[in-house]
Order: structure tokens, then C-alpha cells, then sequence
């Protein structure tokens, strides 16, 4: 039972992580990831929004027929994103002013649909959450990586503007990484995204493989271990 | 035949009780937040107002005072607004909302703050497109380039010096970007040319509708 939640996890954050393996929801990833904030306000937002899709879509999964299933998950995706974009509005307004048309676009962002056509529409109310948060959060961390990533090497600094999202208190958390740094343009533009990304991307594989080269020496010691517990 | 029909209305149904329910629920939230997102957008464009002319110099409420007018930018089909700023009812300045094309990538707006003589008392750029790093120096989180107009009117500097060094006038082109500062010098000159010759229709209505009295 445990192992089930982890491995939603675990695919969420990593195996099959949305930006990073599905390469899924990439025009909000390159667009928006050109500072750490901007990155995780999307991704939270992004976050949420699977959240409640997912667990929305799994608890009426058995009322809706097959036929109009798809239409009924547009109806609820819809609709959540619509309610989030109008409560950043509200209550974080500046981040809401420089996400802009990123906010309403997380509708046709194709891990959402995804998520709720391949998972929560059939499986259990809880899985189908954790998964929603499991994928966001995946996807919310790809965002901040490739953000800090392009807010270093463009602008030399990180969490620039972080009040947008905290208030007032974090005008003081920019981090100036290169002290009189005139920028690099190219980091900032959408092919530094790009580059970005398929770098990121890179690096995973290569810790993936690492990791599975290391195992066959680990295997027979493990597995004694499991037994014995 | 009869189940058929029996499906699809009991299917047609359902979907119109979610797109119900959704619309609904997307109701219920816009209703409990629009007083704060109008709030939010007052507040933004009152910290916008206040950056281009000091609150000191005016007692009315700025943000309802206002003309449209639909010759100030050429060639756009929006007419932009001005706001005025009065002491005791006496007209002393007017913020402009200029919108100029001629930037690199796209329309840049400005607010271009006048005082009744002429002087600007400041200009910001409000949204624009250029290219970051280069353009977007005209920003003053970026830089403090568009300070450089503080004070400035059509007497001083002389009107044929209203251009980009480059171009033999007055103003500091940014490294890496002429057109857009070209565009932007451009834009408040014609804004107090503008102003000049319009001064008193602008603040002759008082009423706030584009249709009073013109």
C-alpha cells in the first residue's frame, strides 16, 4: 500500500516527471521560466490546478459516461483554472500582472487533460490527488530549475522580485549571485529556454543512467536486507 | 431505439449539469473578488500617477477626473485617456497615456505627466515589448534613463533638439538599442506639442465622458 503512494511520487517527481520525460505543458515551461519567482508562481498555480482537476475527475468518474467524459474534463478544468486565475488577480496582483496570458493558458496545458484522461479518471479519490500534486509539484520544480538556471547566466541574481509572490518582506531575499553583471541576453530569450531545458534534460539522463549502472553492484545486498525486515 | 434516445438525453443532461455547475462556481468567485481586482487595478494605476507627479501638487481625485481624447494617438483606434490634476479646481498638470508604434517589437505605452507650463514633471513607461536586456532600459526598474525628462519641456531643451543624441539632439541613446529611445522621445514631444496646443480643451470639460462637450 505505502509502496503504491510512493511510486506515485516518485513518477511524479522524477520517472516520469511532465516537463522533463513527458515533455508535456513546454510553452509555459520555456515562456515563463526566465526568473526563479516567475517559475514557481506558474508552477504552483499549475500545481493546483492538477490537484483539484484530478480529485474532481476521480470522484465523479463513475457518474460520467464514456461518451462525453472528455467534455465534462474540459468543463472542470476549465472552470478550476478560471477561479484560480481570477483569485491571483485578487490576491497576488503583481505576479498576476507578469504571468498574464500564462495564467489562463494553464488550460491548455496537455499534462492536465493528461493526468485526468490516463490517471484520475480511473483510480481512487486519494491516489488521483497525490498524483495531481505529485506531477504539479514535479512540474513546479522542473520550472524553478530551469528559472534559476536562466536567472543566474541572464541577470547574475535569484529570486529577484520575490515580494510579487511574499509582500513586502522579501523585497530583501534577491540574491545578486554575479555582483555587476551586464546579463546575458540569450539565457533571458526563448533559445536560452530551449538550450536550457535540453541541458536539464541531459543531466537527468545522465544521473539516471548513473544510478543504473551503480545497481547490479548493490542488487544481491538490498534485496537480503528487504527479507530480513 | 427507445435506450438510445433514453442515453443520450441522460448524457446531454449531465454535461449541461456540469457546464451549470461551472459556470456556477466561476460566477461565485468573480462576484467574490471583483471589488479587490478593481481595487488592485486603482491602486496600480494611482502608484503609476504618483510616480510621474508628486501628490503635493494636486487635491482632486485624479483617478476620476478624466478625458478621452482620440487625436492625441495618431493611428490608433483607442482614445487615450488623460487624467487632471487640479488644485482648488485650478488646472496645474495633466498625465497623458501616450502609446507610440514606433518601438522595436511592438507598442509602447507611456503616462507623460505636464504641468500647466509646459514643464514635464515625469514620464514612465507603463507596458512595452522590447527586447530585455536592451530596450528595457527605458524601465525604471531597469534604469534611470527615463528620469532624464524630468523638467524638460518644449523651451528647454529647444524643440528641434527633442531627438536622441545619434540624431543631433539632447537625449542619451541606451547602449545596444536607438529605436526605442527614438521612439520614446519622439512620443513625448508629440505628447507636449499635444499638450500645448490643446491645453484648454483638455481641461475645459469636466465632465468625464468623451462626449462632453466636444
Amino acid at each position: 500500500m505505502f509502496s503504491e503512494y510512493s511510486k506515485i511520487v516518485k513518477d511524479g517527481l522524477w520517472l516520469n516527471n511532465q516537463a522533463f520525460v513527458a515533455l508535456l505543458g513546454l510553452c509555459p515551461l520555456l515562456a515563463v521560466s526566465n526568473t526563479v519567482i516567475n517559475g514557481l508562481g506558474l508552477g504552483l498555480a499549475t500545481t493546483m490546478t492538477l490537484v483539484v482537476s484530478n480529485t474532481v475527475v476521480s470522484l465523479i468518474r463513475n457518474f460520467v459516461p464514456d461518451e462525453i467524459r472528455l467534455p465534462v474534463f474540459v468543463l472542470v478544468i476549465a472552470s478550476v483554472v478560471t477561479m484560480i486565475e481570477l483569485a491571483m488577480n485578487a490576491w497576488f496582483f503583481g505576479l498576476y500582472k507578469i504571468l498574464g496570458i500564462f495564467i489562463p493558458l494553464i488550460v491548455t496545458n496537455c499534462s492536465i487533460i493528461g493526468r485526468a484522461e490516463a490517471y484520475a479518471s480511473k483510480q481512487r479519490a486519494d491516489k488521483a490527488f497525490l498524483d495531481g500534486l505529485s506531477m504539479g509539484l514535479g512540474f513546479t520544480f522542473a520550472l524553478v530549475t530551469l528559472g534559476s538556471l536562466r536567472e543566474i547566466i541572464g541577470s547574475g541574481t535569484l529570486f529577484a522580485k520575490a515580494e510579487l509572490m511574499f509582500g513586502e518582506a522579501a523585497k530583501t531575499w534577491q540574491i545578486d549571485v554575479i555582483t555587476d553583471y551586464s546579463g546575458m541576453l540569450l539565457a533571458i530569450l526563448p533559445p536560452g529556454a530551449f538550450i536550457g531545458l535540453g541541458l536539464l534534460i541531459a543531466l537527468k539522463n545522465i544521473i539516471d543512467t548513473k544510478v543504473k549502472q551503480r545497481k547490479p553492484a548493490h542488487i544481491q545486498i538490498p534485496i537480503q536486507a528487504a527479507q530480513e525486515q | 431505439m427507445n435506450a438510445i434516445i433514453k442515453k443520450t438525453l441522460s448524457a446531454a443532461a449531465i454535461l449541461g449539469g456540469f457546464s451549470l455547475l461551472g459556470l456556477g462556481l466561476t460566477s461565485l468567485t468573480f462576484h467574490k473578488t471583483e471589488a479587490k481586482i478593481q481595487e488592485n487595478e486603482r491602486q496600480a494605476l494611482l502608484t503609476n500617477l504618483k510616480a510621474v507627479i508628486p501628490e503635493s501638487l494636486y487635491d482632486n481625485d485624479i483617478v476620476n477626473d478624466t478625458i478621452e481624447v482620440s487625436d492625441l494617438n495618431q493611428g490608433l483606434s483607442k482614445p487615450a485617456i488623460i487624467y487632471r490634476a487640479r488644485q482648488k479646481g485650478t488646472p496645474v498638470a495633466a498625465v497623458m497615456t501616450v502609446v507610440t508604434p514606433n518601438g522595436y517589437s511592438g507598442n509602447i505605452s507611456l503616462l507623460v505627466a505636464v504641468k500647466t507650463d509646459g514643464a514635464l514633471t515625469g514620464v514612465r513607461a507603463i507596458s512595452h515589448r522590447e527586447t530585455p536586456g536592451l530596450g528595457d532600459k527605458i524601465e525604471i526598474e531597469r534604469s534611470d534613463w527615463i528620469l532624464a525628462f524630468d523638467g524638460k519641456s518644449l523651451a528647454m531643451p529647444k524643440a528641434q533638439e527633442w531627438a536622441v543624441k545619434r540624431d543631433g539632439g539632447h537625449f542619451d541613446q541606451l547602449t545596444g538599442a536607438t529605436i526605442t529611445p527614438r521612439a520614446v522621445v519622439g512620443a513625448i514631444k508629440n505628447a507636449l506639442l499635444y499638450f500645448k496646443h490643446n491645453q484648454v480643451r483638455i481641461f475645459s470639460t469636466t465632465e468625464s465622458t468623451p462626449e462632453g462637450g466636444n
